[in-house]
């Protein structure tokens, strides 16, 4: 870079983003989301929540799951019990910073897994011909006859429930989307010129979809899991409440909600915390999943 | 006579859809030799493109029934395996598209575009590569090419986009290039730049090139010689002086008058009358002569055969403009 311009200083004086390294299309990502208010929000408040689930165990001031028949039910402030304390006199700040981790866990390893898979299927189906098309394609439509949550719910009540049992469900219900968005995108890309470019500078079909196409799918489909993340950490919290998640007395947002419910008369602001919790982790992905997308529309630039 | 570098004999193309087939190219011959520069002049749809991409066989496998013979520096294209196609793709046939900015891959800088396919056909290191996909750049005058390296296509304005593409496709040192409308979408200044460039690369590496335009100017421009498409047919070939000076079939003097260079503002145009065949049915006969004002009865009943009105050059035409009728033709065997 520094040579060119030692070349021809007069034709192009130092740009003022010349000194930005934007070697990667992901570190120019990075450039153009650091710029935007809401995707720095969304990427403040995750990074609170995350830190807070990583160090839960220096952090948090009392044991989650270690309660006393005195502190039950007690309001904000209530003897160093910062958030009060639930039903069973458990420490609620101790037990919203380790429910962090589980909530954390399925919002992202669902999607993360539903992601590979579905994107896979979703390449062979865009790429694969017409016979994979249909085979892949009408395979997921019926996954599609049933709305998420009760798919979800059905799921993971057949498997038993459990935190693995949840992630499958959650896996299941959104490799089908996944698959959705990755195969008309692959529909997209196939017919752009820059394919047929490719195939006439000599690339194989294997390396035509490994270059060409895969990069020009990640974008559509990483934003779309982004987006997917914030209905994981809700779906995975309804699991938990209907007792098809974590079981008691593992810590986990959703179940916390549904123990406390009974209370909401007694302290109300305690039992809204972990609510409150679901909301905002769901708005700080859905903050940065936006943001991502309109960092990843490079033509609109 | 020295070897052909691109021989093509009687090439038929049909796409094979859910409807009627559609005769894309019927009986096109050409020939090209080394170091010379063809240009395929027609309108849309006329079967340039077709002509182009049966070259390097990137039709549609499936749906593209092809017939006739293509032979690229003494090799049967058709009757390539994938991966004898795929080595030759890129290293000694390369192509240059209309739209850089479609056949550039938005996710990939241009150097790292024009590194993956020198390493596919000439291996090297990734440093290497890049070096060469610098010194290309810089061959095809990309200003600042070290900083243009790591630009991506967006990036740049559609006249550099065109010459990262030329870089690109030149970067393997291919014999022939094919060259389908690389200045329409451009602006009339930087056409001709492209066009000069394309010249002097041609020159400089002594490689072939067939150029497809429906531009009458950038043809005079760049060709030696120039072949004319109409409905799938070459329906006139020669040197680009012959054929542009003094047509001999009606279509390519018809285009020559429609075109709007030396007419004053408000004056009419003239225009061809009548519109080119359906493809899924042509008429039996020259599938100009509906339009044709010199059209005799023999037009309707047959495709005429290819008369050599001088030397060099070929028309398929029974009443060739300026030459002696038909009956007077000299048949292909005898030039």
């Amino acid at each position: 870079m520094a040579e060119g311009m030692s070349i021809a200083p007069a034709a192009l004086p130092a740009a003022p983003g010349a000194r930005r390294r934007r070697n990667t299309y992901w570190g120019e990502v990075g450039g153009k989301l650091i710029r935007q208010p809401g995707a720095m929000l969304g990427a403040a408040m995750l990074a609170v929540i995350v830190l807070a689930a990583i160090f839960a165990p220096w952090i948090a001031p009392f044991d989650p799951n270690k309660g006393s028949i005195l502190m039950r039910l007690k309001p904000f402030f209530f003897r160093g019990h910062l958030l009060g304390a639930d039903e069973l006199g458990r420490d609620m700040l101790s037990r919203l910073i380790w429910g962090g981790r589980i909530s954390l866990a399925m919002g992202v390893v669902p999607v993360l897994i539903a992601m590979l898979i579905g994107g896979a299927l979703g390449l062979t189906a865009g790429f694969g011909g017409k016979l994979a098309n249909t085979l892949i394609m009408r395979v997921m439509d019926v996954f599609y006859a049933f709305p998420s949550v009760l798919l979800a719910v059905a799921i993971a009540g057949a498997m038993g429930g459990g935190l693995i049992d949840g992630m499958i469900a959650l896996t299941l219900v959104f490799i089908p989307p996944m698959c959705r968005v990755a195969e008309s995108a692959t529909a997209q890309v196939r017919n752009l010129d820059f394919i047929e470019a490719a195939r006439a500078t000599g690339a194989g079909g294997f390396s035509i979809v490994r270059h060409h196409v895969i990069g020009n799918v990640l974008g559509p489909v990483t934003v779309y899991a982004s987006s997917l993340i914030s209905v994981s950490v809700l779906l995975s919290a309804g699991l938990s409440f209907l007792g098809l998640g974590v079981q008691p007395p593992t810590a986990d947002w959703g179940l916390m909600l549904s123990t406390l419910v009974p209370s909401i008369y007694v302290v109300p602001w305690v039992c809204a915390l972990p609510g409150a919790a679901i909301f905002l982790t769901s708005i700080a992905f859905g903050l940065l999943s936006s943001g991502l997308r309109a960092a990843m529309d490079m033509r609109g630039a | 006579m020295s070897a052909p570098l691109l021989e093509i004999a009687d090439l038929d193309v049909a796409f094979h859809g859910d409807g009627t087939p559609v005769q894309a190219l019927s009986g096109v011959s050409l020939r090209l030799d080394p170091g010379q520069v063809l240009c395929i002049i027609g309108e849309s749809g006329s079967g340039k493109s077709v002509t182009l991409r049966a070259m390097m066989r990137l039709l549609p496998e499936r749906r593209a029934r092809i017939g006739g013979q293509i032979s690229f520096a003494g090799r049967d294209v058709l009757a390539m395996t994938d991966r004898q196609l795929r080595a030759m793709r890129g290293r000694e046939m390369a192509m240059i598209f209309q739209e850089p900015m479609t056949a550039l891959d938005p996710v990939y800088t241009i150097g790292a575009q024009i590194a993956e396919t020198v390493r596919r056909h000439l291996g090297g290191t990734q440093a290497a590569a890049r070096a060469r996909a610098l010194d290309m750049l810089e061959r095809v005058g990309v200003p600042s090419a070290a900083r243009r390296l790591d630009a991506y296509p967006h990036e740049l304005s559609g006249g550099l986009r065109q010459r990262a593409m030329i870089a690109l496709a030149l970067s393997c040192g291919p014999q022939l290039l094919l060259a389908d409308e690389p200045t329409t979408a451009l602006d009339a200044t930087v056409q001709i730049q492209v066009l000069l460039l394309l010249r002097r690369l041609q020159a400089e590496l002594g490689m072939g090139i067939v150029f497809v335009t429906h531009d009458l100017g950038v043809a005079a421009e760049i060709a030696d010689r120039v072949a004319v498409m109409y409905a799938g047919r070459i329906v006139e070939e020669g040197s680009v002086a012959e054929v542009l000076g003094r047509p001999a079939h009606p279509y390519t003097a018809g285009l020559l008058a429609s075109s709007v260079e030396h007419v004053a503002p408000g004056a009419e145009i003239a225009a061809i009358p009548g519109a080119p065949p359906d493809l899924r049915a042509l008429p039996p006969g020259c599938s100009f002569a509906p339009r044709c004002r010199h059209a005799v009865a023999a037009c309707d009943a047959t495709v005429p055969p290819p008369v050599r009105p001088g030397p060099g050059r070929m028309a398929r035409c029974f009443t060739p403009l300026g030459f002696a009728p038909s009956g007077h033709a000299v048949e292909e065997h005898v030039a």
